[in-house]
Parts: C-alpha cells; sequence; structure tokens
C-alpha cells in the first residue's frame, strides 16, 4: 500500500461493497412512493366533499396517518437520494457541493421531522372542531 | 504551473440528435427536481394547514385556489391566486410525469424495452399519460371549484 497519492493509498483494497446501495436504495424508495401515493391518492380522491371538517378527519384515522407518515420518510429519502446525484452532477466546486449536501440533509431530515410531527400531532389529538 | 486545459465535460448533450427518449430523461430530472423542492413544501403547508384548524386550512385553500376573495381583493391576492394555481398545475404534472416515467425506469432496470421502437413508445407514452391525467385532475379540480 503507498502512502504517496490518493490512488495509492486505496489500490490493492478490493471494492468498499457498498457501490450499489444507492443505487438499490432509489429503487426500494421509488417502489414506497408509488404504493404510498397511490393508496393516499385514491383514499383522497373517495371523499364525498373536500370541507376543513371531512379532511381533518380523514387525516386523523390511523389507515390514513400512518401511511401518511410513511410516505414522509419514504419521500424524503427519495429526494435525499435524487438531490444528491443533481448536486454531484452540477455542483463542480467541492466546497460548494459539501455546502450543497449539507443543506440537503438539512432539508430532508427537518421536512420529514416537521411533516411526521404534525400528522402525528394531528392524529393524536383528534381533528380539531 | 500547467496551463489547464479545456477538456469537453461528459454527457455531450449537444452532439446527440434530440429524440423522445431523451427528452423523457431530461424531464424526468426536472420534474423530480419540482417536486422535491415545491411539491415537498405544499405538501408540508398542505398537512399544517389541517393540523392548525378550520381557519390555518381556510386560508392554504384561498392562497392555492383563490375561492373566498371577494370584489375586494387586492392585485397581490390575485397574482398569488395564480402563481399557487400554475404551480399545483406544475406539481400535479411533475407527480404524473415522474411516476409514469419512474415506472418506465423500473421496467427497463429489469432490462425490458431497450429496442429502439419500444423504447420511443414508451417514451411517447409516459408523456401523453402525464398530460392525460393532469387534464382530468385540472378539470375535476375546476369543476369543483365552480360547484362549490
Amino acid at each position: 500500500m503507498g502512502d504517496g497519492t490518493n490512488l495509492g493509498k486505496v489500490r490493492g483494497l478490493g471494492s468498499a461493497k457498498h457501490g450499489s446501495k444507492h443505487w438499490i436504495d432509489q429503487r426500494i424508495s421509488a417502489l414506497g412512493n408509488l404504493l404510498l401515493t397511490a393508496w393516499l391518492v385514491a383514499s383522497f380522491a373517495w371523499l364525498p366533499n373536500y370541507e376543513f371538517k371531512t379532511v381533518a378527519e380523514w387525516l386523523a384515522q390511523p389507515s390514513v396517518a400512518v401511511p401518511m407518515i410513511l410516505m414522509l420518510i419514504s419521500i424524503f429519502w427519495h429526494v435525499r437520494l435524487g438531490l444528491q446525484v443533481f448536486i454531484e452532477d452540477y455542483f463542480h466546486s467541492e466546497g460548494n457541493k459539501l455546502a450543497a449536501l449539507m443543506l440537503l440533509n438539512f432539508y430532508v431530515v427537518g421536512g420529514a421531522a416537521f411533516g411526521i410531527f404534525t400528522v402525528a400531532k394531528h392524529a393524536f389529538t383528534g381533528a380539531p372542531t | 504551473m500547467v496551463a489547464k486545459v479545456e477538456r469537453p465535460l461528459s454527457p455531450h448533450l449537444s452532439v446527440y440528435r434530440r429524440g423522445v427518449a431523451m427528452m423523457a430523461s431530461i424531464t424526468h430530472r426536472i420534474t423530480g427536481f419540482v417536486m422535491a423542492t415545491a411539491g415537498m413544501l405544499m405538501l408540508l403547508w398542505w398537512l399544517s394547514a389541517i393540523g392548525g384548524g378550520e381557519e390555518s386550512y381556510t386560508s392554504f385553500i384561498s392562497y392555492v385556489t383563490g375561492s373566498g376573495l371577494g370584489d375586494d381583493a387586492t392585485t397581490l391576492q390575485h397574482v398569488s391566486k395564480w402563481f399557487f394555481r400554475l404551480l399545483a398545475v406544475g406539481v400535479t404534472f411533475s407527480f404524473f410525469q415522474h411516476l409514469f416515467s419512474g415506472i418506465r425506469h423500473l421496467m427497463m432496470d429489469m432490462g425490458a424495452g431497450f429496442e429502439l421502437n419500444a423504447n420511443r413508445t414508451s417514451a411517447w407514452l409516459v408523456f401523453i399519460a402525464a398530460f392525460t391525467a393532469t387534464g382530468i385532475v385540472a378539470l375535476v379540480a375546476v369543476n369543483y371549484m365552480i360547484g362549490a
């Protein structure tokens, strides 16, 4: 193992064995998004009207709140993976790339936490009357 | 100091003849970006509007659809109404395009649909299905808003 160039340091170590994880995770979350959005869009379209009371009671049901929380996790995970590729393709300076990836992590974790908390609080406290 | 050589950067998009498969790929990326940013922020806004009670829900609906705006509505309210209406149509189209294009990609990941004709046809189908579904949703939404 050399200690000079970056290539010298890693040569001979073999692959890191996680090269395909990103690709596979993107497909898994894509399938999750497909199933969960299909369920929620169909369930929402089925509502008799879109008055506040109807929608609030709809979101408070376990059969809606739970898939909604799962959908938020699946989508924000997919957003994390997709926008990462976007950033890696279009940010050419290493500094900007690092900053953008950090912002992306804040965005997806913050967005998911906000959404999950909102839905959980709504379901636990019941639809406001 | 060695002078930096300006080498061409991959993927040389401009040297290829433009085709529908290329458009499907580029559009998939753009619609993904639109949903990841504007789409998700609107989803979170909608969820928190429901959680916030009737007043916040009514306020969300009036911003996005412009419903409840009277004759005394300000220019800003009209601009905002049209901004969010267009954004809603854009996000809806993005949803369907990314959904259908994503299904096409999952099939291609399994090795299907790489023959030139099949590939072109499926790319066209993605756009046709996405525009049709967006049109249906828009018609249903307008119909509901007029009826309400």
